[in-house]
């Protein structure tokens, strides 16, 4: 019994100890400490392997620079489920989120600065990307543009607009088709009210429609995100075909520093950095590899094989921004639900 | 008699004031926070977001899908459950810890599965397609999904009654010249009853939360297939933090309701067959 009182009195003194000399030696380290950096970037579903592709290189490079060691963690999830853990507290130093409309709600509580969308180059835009079709081996149902989806007999795969960015992009997209066109407000209403008619199932994000497309072998037509679209088609070695419309959306992922959370956590020098690099040729290359379109010019026509040249329309062109945008056709009451209304 | 401690257990205060912490942690404080959030809007608002054509549409389904699955929940269930009380068979004990898979699985896997089974290309779609069954993304696959999740909770809750169950009170129901079917619905089936009702309110509102298997196996068509859970998700997706807790208040004061119901139900049984 003493015994073991007297052990545990030893151990309990051997950790006070360490507890002790733990602290004069983080002291004496502090200028080291500040060598040492971690960042934690909240980013969409489909980027994981860009961004630990790009933070590979980041890593040595930034070091090499400034002598600071940096670790970067990525977490992901929906877009807006991300922006939502953001503004609830999720210490992101920076976002790589899918779409203006989650970048601009942090801001909008403060988190970020108003005026991010100027701190970097193209507008914060370091990639963009588009919607594109995926269609089966050899394109039985002959669909090349977009007036082709609501053929009498074509099945589409898109996610719920209301729950993914992916579907509404793709919504925004099938709007922008024929208004791009000259096509009028009724003509439009008309063409994705057939449309989503000929959509049989809306899956809750991108990757369930991945799935009832691929998987399930539901659908003759699947609306993805180009970079995705290229993944689905390589990995279906030859049961599947990439078809570019010739005109789409210019979808947006906007990348900001959260100026909240850099400074609190005085990692502001090493996120901004971040950011920056993304703009080299270097991350560009990476970012082509992984199918996204390089902001770069001279990049982007490096890699014009991958990018077919088609016209893709800002958002600007059926809205005035995404986040009117998305409350005139996805919102409660928008153009969207009144698709769905039972007939009277 | 006033300053006589009637408890017979000590600690009283002790456990009692652990258990109101414990709930309140757990269980109040965010239901209350629910409610704050949901009282931050107007009342035009609160009622237009909650009952418009489309979410009520999504009411009924969730409540109507959740109750049909939870009602044959109970027959299964308690069928599963005389089974592995009353006979015993090689493979019954793998059996019984089957009945538990539901509880351990991540139910959006159930979902998935569900529906790659039945889609017309699946292994039970080829077959059922055809006939004109169409289970996935449709009304019917929400329900059998339903029932997978609920399962274990009547199982769980009909077989210790029944393991209880003395078997004198049947063998004297048929030296009395009962027959079998009326040992079991006058003998057997009244002891049952406060099992079967909890059983049915755990299996059912479990369902009427469920969110994981029901979006991959109901295609989420607004009108049709679409359950009140993925109205509050699709809010929140539009920021709309108010309106999303708006409905959430919605399904659970009225599974609340239900459930102050069903608990009356089973106290009145419980009377009935003491």
């Amino acid at each position: 019994m003493m015994n073991r009182t007297a052990y545990v009195a030893i151990l309990l003194l051997g950790a006070f100890s360490l507890l002790g000399c733990g602290k004069p030696g983080e002291k004496g380290s502090g200028a080291q400490a500040a060598k040492e950096v971690e960042l934690l970037n909240a980013s969409y579903d489909p980027t994981r392997e860009l961004w630990r592709d790009v933070n590979e290189h980041f890593a040595p490079s930034y070091e090499k620079q400034s002598g600071t060691k940096i670790s970067i963690k990525q977490s992901h999830g929906g877009s807006s489920t991300q922006a939502r853990a953001v503004i609830d507290g999720l210490e992101a130093d920076v976002v790589t989120l899918a779409s203006y409309l989650d970048t601009d709600a942090i801001s909008k509580k403060g988190l970020i600065k108003a005026d991010w969308i100027d701190r970097l180059p193209n507008r914060s835009l370091p990639y963009t990307s588009t919607i594109v079709f995926v269609v089966r081996k050899g394109n039985p149902k002959g669909v090349k543009d977009w007036p082709d989806l609501i053929k009498p007999g074509v099945e589409v795969v898109t996610p719920n607009p209301k729950t993914s960015g992916n579907g509404y992009l793709s919504f925004f997209s099938a709007w922008g088709s024929v208004t791009e066109r000259g096509g009028s407000r009724d003509d439009a209403i008309q063409y994705v009210t057939q449309l989503y008619k000929q959509v049989p199932v809306l899956d809750s994000g991108a990757r369930g429609a991945t799935t009832t497309f691929v998987q399930k072998k539901i659908g003759d037509v699947h609306l993805a995100w180009e970079n995705e679209a290229h993944l689905e088609v390589e990995e279906a070695k030859g049961e599947l075909d990439l078809i570019y419309p010739p005109i789409s959306i210019r979808a947006e992922p906007h990348v900001a520093v959260v100026d909240g959370n850099v400074d609190r956590k005085n990692t502001r020098q090493a996120a901004e950095a971040y950011l920056k690099y993304l703009y080299t040729d270097e991350a560009q290359e990476i970012i082509a590899k992984h199918f996204y379109r390089p902001s770069s010019e001279a990049i982007l026509k490096k890699h014009a094989a991958a990018f077919p040249d088609i016209k893709l329309f800002p958002i600007t062109a059926i809205a005035k921004d995404f986040p009117d945008a998305h409350k005139q056709y996805i919102a409660e009451g928008g153009v969207f639900d009144a698709i769905y209304k039972p007939k009277k | 008699m006033a300053g006589v401690n009637r408890k017979i257990l000590p600690g009283f205060s002790l456990s009692l004031g652990y258990t109101v912490f414990y709930l309140s942690v757990l269980v109040l404080v965010p239901i209350a926070a629910c409610f704050v959030k949901a009282g931050s809007l107007s009342f035009a608002e609160f009622w237009g977001a909650v009952w418009t054509e489309r979410s009520r549409a999504a009411y009924y389904l969730t409540f109507g899908t959740s109750f049909v699955a939870a009602l044959v929940n109970v027959v299964l269930g308690s069928l599963i459950a005389w089974v592995l009380v009353r006979y015993s068979f090689p493979g019954k004990r793998l059996i019984d810890s089957l009945v538990d898979m539901p509880l351990a699985l991540p139910t959006a896997v159930g979902g998935l599965v569900y529906s790659s089974l039945y889609v017309e290309k699946g292994w039970l779609g080829r077959f059922l397609v055809p006939l004109g069954i169409k289970a996935a993304y449709t009304r019917l696959g929400i329900v059998l999904v339903l029932i997978f999740v609920g399962l274990p909770f009547v199982v769980r809750t009909v077989q210790p009654v029944l393991e209880d169950f003395d078997a004198e009170a049947e063998e004297a129901s048929s030296s009395l010249g009962a027959t079998r079917w009326q040992t079991f619905r006058a003998v057997i089936l009244p002891t049952l009853y406060p099992a079967l009702i909890t059983g049915f309110a755990l299996a059912f509102a479990r369902s009427v939360g469920e969110y994981g298997s029901v979006v991959f196996v109901s295609g989420n068509m607004p009108y049709k297939t679409e359950i009140a859970p993925i109205l509050i998700v699709a809010r929140l997706e539009e920021f709309a933090y108010g309106e999303a807790t708006a409905i959430a208040v919605v399904l659970l004061v009225i599974s609340l309701s239900l459930l102050v119901l069903i608990n009356v139900l089973e106290s009145w049984s419980r009377r009935y067959a003491g």
